[in-house]
């Protein structure tokens, strides 16, 4: 029965202090988990749009949790994107290399059609956008050459199409009644 | 609209706040000064508004919600910044599990200081941000009129609720245009009060195709104050009736269909009928572990019609065959009126079988052998002769089961206690809170020995602001549920049950104290007598004591972790359900 799926959420808020804390602390007093989260403004200074990937065991918790999300005043409206939907992280990595591997290393960042943003004697700081299959292969293929750290962001995601979430012709997921 | 703030009234932010709770029609605000609000106590002292000075902001706001539950309206509390919120804790996460509307005003440290640590800082809207329907940081004066205003509207509409606004300091003492008419902008609160037409249709056609259906009603029954439609679908279909503890008094417990209290020591009647239901209409309800038992054994061939306002409760705890979103009185109402079309079956031989349950298993207890009173007899007796007009208020445990099961439920919206959290020493305050609400009706709280030494303090602000109460205090000498616990599961070790209050304190001597009258009954032939003493008096609290019996236990019970099928009727001993009749 317990079969895990990955849902990526786009949730509008009400631009304010403070609403973040109360969706992080809605997940964590229900037992909801949170893969990443990504927060910023949106086309409407009022408004912000949380990109949020979560992992749920069975389907009714996603419901129960979309149904909690709902509950909170300063939530504002909440779609489920497809699989199919745009979906980017950035990712920056610091890699060892020398005058010998450097290329090496650029060639490689290059074939994820990323870049390389910062380059000292001893390493070369790449970054790169794209769903977290392709960053986790550029990781994989940078590995040999030594990663000396590394940042990722969130997940963000957009709907294929025309259309916006804001749109009423799109299937929200408030609660049905 | 330019020269709009030109015309308003400047006022100072305290004024500003008062004014708007005087506009959101407050009577009576309960709370404590101290610093941070103590610019809100000065408009507040020329006000309309009844201010109670309490004896500790946990009373504040179990007077609210005893406030808010006796009248339908919304309680108000008051407290300072720091200490002063956080006492407020735990009355608001009550409200927060029983779905009182109160809103609860704190101050707060000045803005520039919110973040330093300053005296009697605490993060209260952080710290209430899980126990809230939703609450409030207002750091500027001008924010405070639509932030009381939105409060008040998210506190009494769809799913009632606590809410707090926490009000910096010089927010209170600046100045700014007083602007109350500017329409409420909340996108992201629309309740659902109107329940769909479609699935109430679906409901009606199920129930027609049942052959043991069960109204499994709840608090929202109450809070929506759908009794009549409750009453009239009753009437109409014959379908039998089981209340959950938020929910006593919603059908009276002398209508035949009335099967009683379900849950962990609820009636084997009531049990029965959920367990046995092919058809649970759950209306108001949340399917609450106390009423379920383990789940997976719960009314294991029913299928569910589950209506509340809160779209987050359906399907929560159980899967849902006919989800209904809105208000009780519209779903009610709307069934009533669908059903009205339909041939309803006949369910005689399902309400004769509950009937023999309720007939073969009914509440009692076995009087106690040491001479000590019987805590149910008492209780009993108070109901009888309060009769089923006052306004009934407990505390939290034994003496609040028996209190469920003896106290006579006729009237809705006379029962208040605390029941999803469970917080002892909800009595006295709550009590308070209700007879400042319904001044011309008798409120008695039936307490217990322990919850009483949690919120006494309150009697002395029931003496000065003339709120005539009545209290029994329920005295086994001990934490009796937990008590009961240790003697069935802990091999009677009795660790820390034991509240010695045979030695201290003295009941009667403290509340006379305190500007009481105390009394107490030791004996059978006194409890009449001294409940009948209490009822004469009408200027003062009374408080009585009654001595009973240590060892007397709730029954029925359902083990918890356990199925519900397992309900015991007393120690060990199980009722025979007779499957062979259904």
């Amino acid at each position: 029965m317990s079969t895990q799926s990955t849902h990526t959420l786009s949730v509008l808020v009400d631009n304010k202090p403070g609403v973040l804390a109360r969706i992080s602390s809605l997940f964590s007093r229900r037992g909801f988990n949170i893969e990443s989260l990504a927060v910023g403004p949106t086309e409407r200074p009022e408004v912000s749009r949380i990109t949020l990937v979560t992992t749920v065991d069975r389907p009714d918790v996603l419901e129960q949790l979309v149904k909690q999300l709902n509950k909170l005043v300063e939530v504002y409206k909440i779609i489920e994107l497809a699989p199919n939907s745009v979906q980017r992280e950035l990712i920056l990595i610091k890699v060892r290399c020398n005058d010998t591997n450097r290329s090496a290393v650029i060639d490689v960042v290059g074939l994820f059609r990323g870049k390389a943003v910062d380059v000292g004697t001893e390493s070369v700081t790449v970054e790169a956008t794209g769903s977290s299959d392709k960053l986790a292969a550029l990781v994989t293929m940078l590995e040999p050459y030594g990663i000396i750290e590394l940042v990722k962001s969130g997940q963000v995601a957009l709907g294929r199409g025309q259309k916006s979430i804001t749109e009423k012709n799109r299937v929200a997921l408030r609660a049905a009644n | 609209m330019a020269n709009k703030s030109t015309d308003l009234p400047i006022l100072t932010g305290a004024q500003a706040l008062i004014a708007s709770l005087e506009r959101c029609g407050v009577e009576v605000a309960f709370g404590i000064p101290g610093g941070a609000i103590l610019p809100a106590y000065d408009p507040l002292y020329d006000s309309s508004i009844r201010h109670i000075l309490v004896r500790h902001e946990q009373g504040a706001g179990h007077a609210a919600e005893g406030y808010a539950m006796a009248t339908g309206r919304v309680g108000v509390c008051i407290a300072t910044s720091g200490p002063g919120a956080t006492n407020l804790v735990t009355p608001i996460a009550d409200a927060y599990l029983d779905s009182v509307p109160i809103v609860a005003i704190t101050g707060q440290v000045n803005s520039t200081f919110i973040g330093t640590d300053a005296f009697q800082e605490a993060d209260i809207r952080g710290i209430t941000m899980p126990i809230t329907k939703h609450n409030f940081l207002v750091k500027r004066t001008e924010d405070i009129p639509e932030s009381i205003k939105a409060a008040f509207h998210i506190a009494s509409t769809g799913r009632p609720g606590p809410v707090l606004v926490d009000v910096a300091k010089d927010a209170l003492t600046g100045r700014a245009p007083f602007d109350f008419e500017d329409e409420l902008v909340l996108p992201g609160y629309k309740p659902t009060s109107q329940p769909h037409g479609r699935q109430i249709k679906e409901s009606a056609r199920i129930i027609c195709l049942s052959k043991r259906p069960v109204l499994y009603i709840g608090g929202g029954v109450i809070k929506a104050r759908a009794w009549q439609e409750l009453a009239d679908l009753v009437e109409l279909t014959g379908i039998p009736v089981v209340t959950t503890l938020m929910a006593r008094g919603a059908l009276p417990d002398a209508h035949p269909l009335n099967m009683g209290m379900p849950g962990m020591h609820g009636a084997v009647s009531a049990v029965g009928a959920l367990q046995k239901s092919d058809l649970l209409i759950a209306v108001g309800t949340r399917f609450d572990d106390r009423v379920t038992g383990r789940l997976d054994s719960f009314a294991p061939d029913a299928k569910i019609i589950h209506a509340d306002i809160d779209p987050a409760e359906i399907g929560k705890n159980r899967v849902v065959d006919v989800p209904v979103v809105g208000d009780a009185k519209a779903f009610l109402g709307g069934l009533v009126e669908s059903l009205r079309h339909e041939q309803v079956p006949e369910y005689t031989e399902w309400t004769q079988y509950l009937g023999g349950l309720k007939q073969r298993y009914p509440l009692g207890w076995t009087e106690p052998q040491d001479g000590k009173l019987s805590p149910q007899h008492v209780i009993q007796r108070i109901g009888q002769i309060a009769g089923p007009d006052a306004i009934y208020v407990t505390g939290v445990g034994q003496h609040q089961m028996w209190a469920a099961h003896f106290l006579p439920f006729a009237r809705p919206a006379k029962w208040l206690t605390s029941g999803g959290a469970g917080t002892m020493g909800y009595c006295v305050p709550a009590a308070m809170g209700a007879k400042v609400g319904a001044p011309d009706q008798v409120v008695w709280g039936i307490d217990g020995d322990g919850c009483f030494q949690m919120t006494n303090q309150e009697l002395t602000t029931c003496v000065l602001n003339n709120i005539p109460i009545k209290i029994a205090v329920i005295n086994n000498g001990a934490l009796g549920m937990v008590r009961q616990w240790q003697t069935l599961f802990y091999d009677k070790r009795y660790s820390s049950t034991d509240l010695n209050t045979d030695l201290v304190p003295n009941f009667p001597k403290l509340a006379e104290a305190m500007g009481c009258v105390g009394l107490r009954a030791t004996k059978p032939e006194e409890v009449d007598e001294v409940i009948n003493q209490a009822m004469a008096i009408n200027d003062r609290p009374v408080v009585v004591e009654f001595v009973c019996h240590k060892d007397a236990m709730v029954w029925p019970m359902v083990a918890a972790g356990t199925s519900n099928d397992d309900i015991k009727i007393a120690r060990d001993m199980a009722p025979e359900w007779e499957d062979e009749v259904l």
